[in-house]
């Protein structure tokens, strides 16, 4: 006689859980619930049993029973929110987080910054430690730097490999937009997960070096269908403008120190050009979410709307995105399918951003419009019957008489089918295929009339650009715990196949009134390369305690000859779960303690050309022709070619803490890590007459970054009204130039940074020993009463005589550490949340003041007068100095990021069918910072012309049926 | 998937075979030494064949101008651009990147030359199936010609530079070193040896090398003879030089013409060789483009110099330089082309301290603008080797001893030359001093590029026993060192290759 066991499992709000298992505690009895959570286990002994219901990310429920007869028995499993970061993505599969043996940091969306983010990279800004992430100015859709543990290259990319669903991305640059990643919507995104070391990276082989991060999207559950619906809506600000002269300073200043000629230039009116140029401007993002499961099938589906303006004025840039996933579930779950397809459709006006350095140089005597003038109107400074060359465009003109609209659609997906097998089901089979395609395209035009063009009376030229990417990867995974030796092995082994091709549409130029200007000699110009890998990985774990893992990656590209291009990643970790040893075990206090050490090889080939081994030829373009005779003749270019050119490497030495006390209220980790990168690509002087340039991209030079970060989370408070949580992470990385030169040469600098002023002015170099991108400069000499000498510099090496000898590495745009802290603050149905950051140790070279900051701006020998910025009474400079360190400012800086209120309205009816949620937020708060330019965070290092990062104030409403 | 998925070529650019495949392949491939020095790169003005230097300033003639004008007593720039101070006070250091432009420049189209020579050999045209072996032939002979040109401008500027030929493959051996009286004898049997098989003198196509230009740069080598190798070499000089005189040359009756844009009409008895731009087709920041707007501001009307939007107001003249006139205003020597009033060159940084020049022109000689795209770039061709300065060489090597020709020639040429500037005989001299011959050198030449190597030939470069303003790097003048009659070797070459020695004194 046997009987049968019924019921229901359900989550919390009564919702059923399709999926769960429900097992006979001890037996290898299970069933799954179907779809309204259902299970039946059948053809049970009588007896006494435990039942265990589980899902993943609720807490297990347990119920005792002395069955007698055929019974019901229901579930209500609690959410366990902590559960779900126990299970941490990884390349090619999860793991439980205890079994982790790399460095891996997850955030997940709860946890990610808020407000009006456009961009996915800047959600997890200030949230990681080890990671930086520096937005490239204000423009809608800017993208961000992102370094994961400094850069491990100097002149290929230094970018993380980025992952979406199992998607890698090219790291192409995309037409048609601001930056690749701004075509990703963020409210479709779970979490992001950020490996750091050579373990975790290194199944990724040669795109590893620099860091991945891997971006789960959301997924949709079973249960009834759910409708989100969002709505952000912003106004932006610019907060800080660069300082410069009013219109009444500048008469003043012209009129004490200019010539009769150059006060007869001064106008009558007080313009601010930078107030005209800047707007306040508005942003809408709305989205609209359904999810839920069908049958087997979760399944969700998303749009979103986004309209932002930009602060400088007619910046626009439109977005609608649209994505599906389903998931469906074949064979009792032995098949899994996830299907996951993002669309995107954005069309951009770009506005001149010329017009920026224009508006802090341009006379503020000046009125904007000039209603005779030639020039649409605009004031514009005259040499003869034409505008200056010399000077500054009208900033209003620039940007009115400027059209420059692009649009970019792209859509990629990737269909994963993981099977178990019926014989075996810890063995799982799994095929990922996928693509990433975009178009962009677009045109600018200037008018006949403008000033900025009025030599070839206006521009008129078409863009257009292509990308496509395709991939497949198969691997087979292999899970089996080993009880009778207390083990648990975890075994892959894969092969990929990627292709990556960007295709650029050449078109000729024209002028306003449509004649030609130049043309291309080819039509288009397609760039493609491919990878082919094999990669494997064993993960061995004895007493939940020993776990062992190793990675190996073979990688074939297309970018090296066929003798060289095949490379080998592997690498090793150990973790030691020293919470799991006995002496631990009634050590309540200490809730986790794992210590990992990890070695790894990782290569980087990004950011270099396709074919940069092959020798070949280029055909010059029509306005690079020779004539002779009576004839113009295109003319073939030899390229540099370097034919032994291969990866460049990078060996990881991790070893990292994770702790965890009192049940996870206070949790973290602390890592130390060595990256020594050599074979390092880098475009280097070579010796000047054995290929076709003076300098050549090849593999040469050694850099290494060395560094600790730590971070710390804290669940301060815990009632069940007040939650207060605590955020903190702290990275100190140096970065360091270790070789340079085929031969050794200690006091090789390689040209790094350039700015702007003069022609060819070089400010920072690479050179052996230091940090790369060091400043380069003479030691300013100051009076007594602090202010700059001009022209007067440290005879630092005592020959007598201030030469370019003189010069020394005087600090560089890397901060010594830099600091996250994030707090959220709950009581009832309100939650308060911030964001902060700082940067301690950054130097910035002032460009701004540098080139505008003179008095020789102001009263310009050549027949008009510019602004200059207010540092010019600072200095007292008559002419640019470019080289001095007074220009090389501390750029230290501590932000707020952001800061929100949320109140959960709750349920809106009585049935509860309907929730609601309010949104307040600020981003980019303050600044606190000595550096006196607009924004001390500029990655770089040199601080010309940034695009201001705004100030936003938004609002936002979500309603849940 | 097989591993030849792997195997991906460019489109567009094309591999060695796929150039070579045809006569037309090969001429194209082979002018691209000529375009070498005309311009930057082949990718339009923005583009350049060197890396490490603003692309503008990377071509042949901008930099080899302004290491012979800056450093001299003729011009002075006051821009404050990477270089350009240390190189007007004549004092370049091995980090400057005119040094390091010129260097890499020279070495660049010699490679490019190599490169050529290695893809035309007998055994590479039968192979591609090249049948008119002929034309080749004579390509090879010019391409030698440029070759031994751009030894001439390393062994003039550097002395001992490093040293490739045809036999130097691609790769990563650095080159040797080679010693200035080596290469002297290396330049001198190339040219002997290509001789033959040049265009006779003004048979070539306009804008390439014929015997004419072959001679002219023989005498040339041979008048610095005794700066290169320490032993004279006037006879040869006078020997070369007259070949040149008798090879069917004439001055032109009108100086002004030669820098105007249709001098390919107007003058082409008196050039010899010609580096050709055009303000559409051959564009560049460099060449003439950078010499006319360099040279003017927007208060000299640009429009009048075909230059409408251009305008730079960089070079202008030191106070010597008008004084070698006897009258500076144009009235009577019209090689003056004099502009401003102020003569006295009191702040480097003004463009108006120091009188400008007027010289060169994008106009025609019938007063239409020559063709500028965008009202910037230049179509004037420029001189590079001309008539005038083959007589003034003439004379020069007779007056310094040299058999074959006589003083009386010496001085015949010369006035001929001064006919010219003044219309008449009024400004005849009547006998000829070296010191007369440097003058005239000055008033006929100034400007285009010859200055630094005369001032060297007549030991008035270094030292102190002549000073002009901001000689040294102070506004009155000052001596400075011997040993920067030679410059020094780039310091991220030394660097970079260790079979170099630096020039002595860097």
């Amino acid at each position: 006689q046997t009987y049968r066991l019924t019921g229901k499992v359900v989550d919390d709000s009564n919702v059923p859980l399709a999926g769960a298992t429900v097992t006979l505690k001890g037996t290898t009895q299970q069933a799954l619930t179907d779809e309204s959570g259902n299970y039946v286990l059948n053809d049970i002994a009588p007896g006494k049993y435990v039942i265990v219901a589980s899902y993943l990310g609720y807490f297990p429920s347990e119920h005792a029973v002395s069955l007698t007869a055929s019974q019901m028995l229901d579930f209500t499993l609690s959410s366990n929110a902590e559960e779900l970061g126990e299970v941490v993505v990884i390349g090619y599969g999860t793991v439980e987080r205890k079994h982790l043996t790399g460095s891996v940091a997850a955030v997940q969306s709860k946890d990610f910054q808020k407000g009006t983010v456009v961009s996915p990279d800047q959600l997890i800004q200030g949230k990681v430690a080890g990671v930086s992430i520096t937005s490239n100015g204000g423009a809608p859709g800017a993208g961000s730097t992102i370094r994961i543990r400094g850069g491990a290259s100097l002149s290929a990319s230094n970018n993380p490999l980025i992952v979406i669903d199992g998607n890698p991305l090219s790291g192409d640059g995309m037409t048609g937009t601001a930056s690749p990643l701004a075509t990703i919507n963020p409210n479709d995104i779970e979490s992001m997960t950020v490996l750091k070391d050579a373990n975790a990276t290194a199944i990724y082989g040669s795109r590893a070096s620099n860091g991945v991060i891997l971006i789960t999207t959301k997924s949709g559950k079973i249960g009834r269908p759910r409708l989100d619906i969002s709505s952000v809506n912003s106004v932006a600000t610019v907060a800080n403008t660069v300082d410069v002269l009013s219109a009444d300073q500048i008469r003043s200043f012209v009129n004490q120190q200019g010539t009769d000629a150059q006060k007869s230039l001064l106008g009558q009116a007080n313009t601010d050009w930078q107030d005209l140029i800047y707007r306040s401007a508005f942003t809408s993002d709305n989205n609209f979410t359904l999810s839920g499961g069908l049958s087997n099938m979760p399944y969700r589906l998303s749009a979103g709307y986004l309209e932002q303006q930009g602060a400088l004025d007619s910046d626009l840039m439109r977005r609608g995105t649209a994505g599906i996933n389903l998931s469906p579930r074949f064979f009792g779950k032995h098949l899994k399918l996830d299907l996951n397809v993002k669309g995107t459709l954005t069309n951009n006006d770009f506005a001149n951003t010329g017009a920026i350095g224009s508006a802090i140089a341009f006379d503020p005597t000046q009125v904007v419009r000039d209603v005779d003038g030639p020039f649409g109107g605009y004031f514009e400074w005259m040499e003869g019957a034409v505008p200056d060359p010399l000077s500054p465009r009208n900033p209003r003109a620039l940007l009115d008489l400027y059209d420059n609209r692009g649009n970019a659609n792209r859509s990629f997906g990737n269909l994963q089918a993981d099977y178990a097998f019926h014989f075996l089901p810890d063995l799982h089979a799994n095929v990922n295929i996928g693509y990433d395609v975009s178009r962009g395209w677009g045109a600018t035009f200037i008018p006949e009339y403008a000033a900025s063009n009025v030599a070839n009376k206006g521009f008129f030229q078409r863009y257009k650009g292509y990308q496509n990417n395709t991939f497949i990867e198969a691997y087979l995974n292999y899970v089996k715990d080993i009880e009778s030796i207390r083990s648990n092995i975890n075994v892959t082994a894969g092969y990929g196949y990627y292709d990556n091709k960007v295709t650029t549409q050449n078109f000729a130029s024209y002028n306003a009134l449509g004649e030609v200007l130049s043309t291309p000699n080819f039509p288009d110009n397609p760039q493609q390369n491919r990878l082919l890998s094999y990669y494997g990985r064993l993960i061995y774990s004895i007493a939940d305690r020993y776990i062992l893992s190793g990675t190996i990656r073979t990688d074939g590209s297309s970018k090296f000859n066929p003798d060289g291009r095949w490379g080998i990643f592997p690498s090793a970790g150990l973790t030691w779960r020293i919470k799991g040893e006995r002496f631990l075990a009634d050590v309540d206090e200490i809730s986790d303690l794992k210590l990992r050490l990890s070695y790894g090889e990782t290569g980087n080939k990004d950011g270099i050309s396709n074919y940069g081994y092959i020798p070949s030829y280029y055909y010059s373009v029509n306005e690079s022709q020779y004539g002779i005779g009576n004839q113009f003749y295109h003319v073939y270019s030899p390229i540099a070619y370097d034919s032994s050119l291969r990866w460049e490497s990078t060996e990881t030495t991790n070893i990292g803490l994770d702790y965890g006390f009192w049940g996870g209220r206070i949790s973290g980790s602390i890592d130390a890590y060595v990256k020594k990168t050599k074979d390092l690509l880098a475009t280097v002087e070579i010796p000047v007459g054995t290929n076709y340039s003076n300098q050549l991209l090849t593999n040469v030079g050694n850099m290494e970054n060395r560094g600790i970060e730590g971070s710390i989370n804290i669940q301060a408070v815990r009632t069940e009204h007040f939650n207060w949580d605590f955020g903190f992470n702290i990275t100190v990385n140096r970065s360091k130039v270790t070789n340079l030169t085929l031969n050794d040469n200690p006091g090789y600098q390689l040209a790094a940074g350039w700015i702007t002023g003069g022609t060819g002015n070089i400010i920072q170099y690479h050179t052996v020993g230091l940090a790369p991108y060091q400043f380069y400069v003479y030691k300013q000499v100051y009076d007594q009463s602090d202010m700059p000498l001009e022209g007067v510099y440290e005879d630092l090496n005592g020959d007598g005589a201030v030469n370019s000898s003189d010069r020394y590495y005087y600090k560089t745009p890397a901060a010594d550490y830099y600091m996250g802290f994030s707090t959220s603050l709950s009581y009832k149905r309100f939650t308060l949340n911030t964001v902060l950051r700082a940067s301690v140790g950054n130097y910035l070279y002032d460009n701004i003041s540098a080139n505008f900051g003179v008095a020789r701006n102001i009263l310009n020998p050549s027949g008009f007068i510019n602004n200059a910025t207010t540092d010019v009474f600072n200095t007292a400079f008559v002419n640019n100095q470019y080289y001095s360190d007074y220009y090389v400012k501390n750029a230290s800086f501590l932000k707020m990021d952001n800061i929100g209120l949320t109140y959960d309205v709750g349920n809106l009816d009585a049935l509860g069918k309907v929730t609601m949620m309010i949104q307040a937020n600020c981003q980019n708060v303050f600044v606190i910072s000595k550096y006196k330019g607009i924004d001390p965070e500029i990655y770089n290092g040199i601080d010309y012309t940034l695009y201001p990062r705004p100030r936003i104030y938004s609002l936002g409403l979500q309603f849940g049926f | 998937c097989s591993e030849d998925v792997l195997n991906l070529a460019p489109k567009n650019d094309i591999t060695a075979d796929q150039v070579y495949s045809s006569e037309q392949g090969y001429k194209e491939a082979f002018l691209k030494t000529y375009a070498s020095l005309a311009m930057t790169g082949g990718g339009g003005e923005g583009s350049s064949d060197l890396a490490g230097i603003d692309a503008g300033q990377s071509d042949f003639l901008r930099l080899y101008w302004n290491i012979q004008q800056l450093t001299s007593d003729e011009t002075l720039c006051g821009w404050n651009d990477p270089g350009v101070p240390d190189m007007v006070y004549g004092t370049p250091d091995a980090d400057n990147i005119m040094v390091k432009g010129i260097y890499a420049r020279s070495l660049y189209t010699i490679t490019l030359v190599n490169e050529f020579l290695r893809e035309s050999t007998p055994e590479k045209l039968s192979a591609r199936g090249i049948t008119n072996t002929a034309v080749i032939e004579s390509y090879r002979a010019e391409a030698r010609f440029l070759r031994a040109y751009q030894y001439w401008v390393l062994l003039d500027l550097f002395g001992n530079p490093p040293f490739i030929t045809e036999e130097n493959t691609i790769g990563k051996v650095a080159p040797e070193q080679i010693q200035r009286a080596e290469l002297f004898t290396y330049i001198e049997s190339e040219l002997l040896a290509i001789e033959p098989q040049l265009a006779l003198p003004r048979q070539n196509e306009y804008g390439r090398a014929d015997q004419g230009a072959l001679w002219t740069l023989l005498s040339r080598l041979y008048l610095n003879a005794e700066v290169y190798t320490g032993s004279p070499k006037y006879t040869e000089a006078v020997t070369y030089a007259k070949k040149v005189i008798d090879g069917g040359y004439a001055l032109t009756t009108s100086y002004a013409n030669l820098f105007l844009e249709d001098n390919y009409e107007t003058s082409s008895s008196e050039l010899i060789l010609t580096i050709n731009y055009d303000g559409f087709y051959t564009k560049n920041y460099g060449g003439t483009t950078f010499l006319i707007n360099s040279t003017i501001d927007g208060a000299m009307s640009p429009a009048s110099f075909g230059v409408p939007t251009g305008g730079w107001g960089g070079n202008r003249t030191t106070s010597a330089l008008p004084a070698v006139f006897d009258d500076y205003s144009g009235e009577t020597d019209k090689r003056a082309t004099f502009f401003g009033d102020k003569l006295a060159n009191d702040d480097l940084g003004v463009f108006t301290d120091g009188l400008r020049i007027t010289k060169f022109k994008n106009i025609k000689s019938t007063g239409e603008a020559g063709a500028s795209q965008g009202g910037t770039f230049s179509s004037l061709d420029f001189p590079l080797f001309r008539l005038a300065d083959v007589y003034l060489t003439f004379a020069e090597a007779v007056l310094r001893g040299g058999n074959g020709g006589t003083a009386a020639e010496a001085l015949a040429y010369v006035n001929q030359i001064r006919r010219r500037a003044y219309g008449n005989t009024s400004g005849d001299l009547t006998s000829l001093t070296l010191d007369e011959i440097l003058d005239e050198r000055s008033r006929e030449l100034y400007f285009e590029g010859y200055r630094r190597t005369d001032l060297i030939r007549f030991g008035r470069f270094t030292g102190g026993n002549y000073i002009w303003p901001w000689k040294g790097g102070v506004k009155d003048g000052r001596s400075i060192e011997e040993f920067r009659n030679l410059l020094p070797l780039p310091t991220s070459d030394v660097i970079a290759n260790p079979n170099l020695t630096q020039n002595n004194g860097y």
